[in-house]
């Protein structure tokens, strides 16, 4: 235990217990102001996943849970075809996602931290409303755009571009990915705000005045300062996407299926826990591994860059 | 010169019709809420109230506004009540272990939110509680509780650690000086806070659909509703009112977190 700050001689005197004394100093008071919100993260988010990374070694009885150790859910989870294929294109689909919402936020970001002037905040309260407002209604407006008879083929239909209605636009994988690109384009964009707004102009003029064109200016010092906005933008859409719910259950028909509806069914009708616990913790720790080898893949880019 | 102001316009209307895609699907819906057609599609038929008076008389839809009005409130008050302690101990104390604590606070922001759904329901099970309003209010606070640290660590960062110093050293308590001093002071960003939390709750669903048994928050209650295709209209004129209502809260939430940056700003 740390007790760096000094106490009161007249405390010491006073034989005070060693708890109270650790209260006075910093770090306990530290501790103690935070103690509230940290005893609630333990108790109900690291307490319930140590139960589910139990329940993984465990195996479904019928009506009971058997906790003799197995790792038969681990093997069902990673070499079953079906959950195999669920993981994979989980995994292909957020990582998708991630990609394409980082490069087309990374333009509007730039545009708000380099021309925002004194609307800044006013931009960035505009770009990032319609991602805390109507979660499921958003979902359900891409159905009704995309659907057979849906916005999209009615107006193409009405244009001529087309002769009959596509069925290609929904119920598949494409559709999943559009629809959660656009319900996570906000969440990008502060990350990257963030670090556009700490690169140094000064450096950009500097390149400049010794005859750096706007590409390479682009390359050799936005791109690299600003990888940490990347990564993070990647991240914070990348690994919670990988267990979105509604969109592959509305959009994505019987192609666009993922982890997460199999994890439900395992907890619903199906009624097998442990081997829902497996999915869920393969997929938590595959999306990890997934998100460490991108970091280290961008942080090699950004030194090559320099 | 020209092309620079050139390349200026074309990022312009990139960021416009980035703005525009973003904000068409979510006032798609609205469109189509006062169409008078039984299915979303265009041409529009014709400008009807119909879809919004059914819901006035409509009482399984009016209980689950009222559960996700409860559920709301209760998971604003108390994440901000946490969220107080967290943003605190982080913008005025130095301790080892800060960063790790503050992080495994701020968790549930990244974490995919089935995960903690079917966490939460396997302990609250296996604990033998009841699924009903008490755990999805168990549950939203958790991911509340990282948005409201955000919105209060500025709001503390916003006023001087001195005035509360002097408070004391004038000789008011702690609570004296946490009810005279701290409160007023932080008010703008608790009320910012207090709304933004309510919002996020209001619009939340996955963890409302695994923990709340029989009584459902509006986003569950429309879930069930999508099963029936004659119900759509219904249901999107509901959902056009929780996006109004979530497009208001968050504006006014936005008003005074801008006015605790004013207040920063006054401070000599």
């Amino acid at each position: 235990m740390e007790t760096s700050a000094p106490t009161m001689p007249a405390e010491r005197a006073a034989g005070l217990a060693p708890v109270t004394r650790f209260l006075r100093t910093e770090t306990g008071k530290g501790w103690l102001t935070i103690s509230p919100p940290l005893i609630y993260a333990m108790l109900l988010l690291i307490g319930p996943i140590i139960v589910i990374v139990a329940n993984s070694f465990w195996s479904q009885d019928y009506l009971t849970i058997d906790r003799t150790f197995t790792l038969e859910n681990y093997r069902a989870a990673l070499t079953e075809p079906i959950y195999r294929d669920l993981l994979m294109r989980s995994l292909f689909v957020s990582v998708t996602v991630a990609f394409v919402t980082v490069i087309l936020a990374y333009p509007v970001a730039w545009f708000v931290s380099f021309h925002g002037g004194r609307y800044k905040g006013l931009w960035l309260f505009i770009i990032t409303v319609p991602f805390w407002s109507g979660y499921l209604l958003r979902i359900l407006s891409w159905k009704v755009i995309l659907g057979y008879k849906g916005v999209l083929n009615e107006t193409l239909l009405y244009l001529g571009v087309i002769a009959e209605p596509l069925s290609s636009l929904i119920y598949n994988v494409n559709a999943v990915v559009i629809t959660l690109a656009h319900s996570w384009a906000a969440f990008a964009i502060l990350p990257l705000f963030v670090s556009l707004e700490k690169l140094d102009r000064s450096l950009l003029e500097a390149a400049a005045d010794l005859g750096d064109g706007p590409v390479r200016r682009f390359l050799r010092i936005t791109l690299p300062l600003t990888m940490p906005g990347i990564i993070a933008a990647l991240m914070i859409v990348m690994i919670p996407t990988v267990g979105d719910y509604v969109t592959p259950k509305l959009v994505g028909g019987k192609d666009g299926v993922m982890i997460a509806n199999a994890i439900q069914v395992q907890f619903g009708k199906a009624s097998n826990w442990p081997l829902g616990a497996a999915l869920a913790v393969s997929t938590m720790v595959i999306v990890s591994m997934v998100a460490g080898a991108i970091v280290l893949l961008l942080a090699g880019l950004k030194r090559l860059l320099k | 010169m020209s092309a620079l102001s050139a390349s200026r316009r074309i990022l312009s209307a990139y960021v416009i019709l980035y703005v525009a895609i973003l904000y068409f699907p979510v006032l798609l819906l609205p469109v189509f809420s006062f169409n008078d057609s039984a299915t979303p599609k265009l041409p529009l038929a014709g400008f009807t109230f119909k879809w919004y008076e059914s819901l006035a008389g409509n009482a399984a839809m009016q209980g689950a506004a009222w559960n996700s009005l409860v559920v709301g409130v209760s998971a604003a008050v108390l994440s901000t009540v946490l969220g107080i302690c967290a943003a605190r101990a982080i913008t005025r104390h130095r301790f080892r272990g800060l960063g790790a604590a503050s992080s495994l606070i701020m968790a549930p922001l990244i974490l995919p939110e089935i995960i903690i759904a079917i966490s939460l329901l396997v302990v609250m099970l296996g604990l033998g509680l009841q699924l009903s309003l008490v755990t999805v209010i168990l549950g939203h606070l958790l991911i509340c509780v990282p948005y409201s640290v955000t919105v209060l660590v500025s709001g503390f960062e916003g006023f001087d650690p001195s005035m509360e110093e002097a408070s004391r050293d004038l000789g008011e308590t702690s609570f004296g000086t946490l009810r005279r001093v701290t409160l007023p002071m932080l008010a703008p960003s608790i009320v910012s806070s207090l709304l933004v939390t309510f919002t996020i709750s209001l619009d939340e669903f996955i963890l409302a659909f695994f923990l709340s048994g029989t009584e459902p928050t509006l986003p569950v209650y429309i879930w069930g509703q999508l099963r029936f295709a004659a119900k759509l209209p219904n249901v999107l004129a509901l959902g056009s009112i929780l996006i109004a209502a979530s497009l208001i809260l968050l504006t006014a939430a936005e008003l005074f977190r801008r006015r605790a940056e004013r207040k920063m700003e006054l401070r000599p």
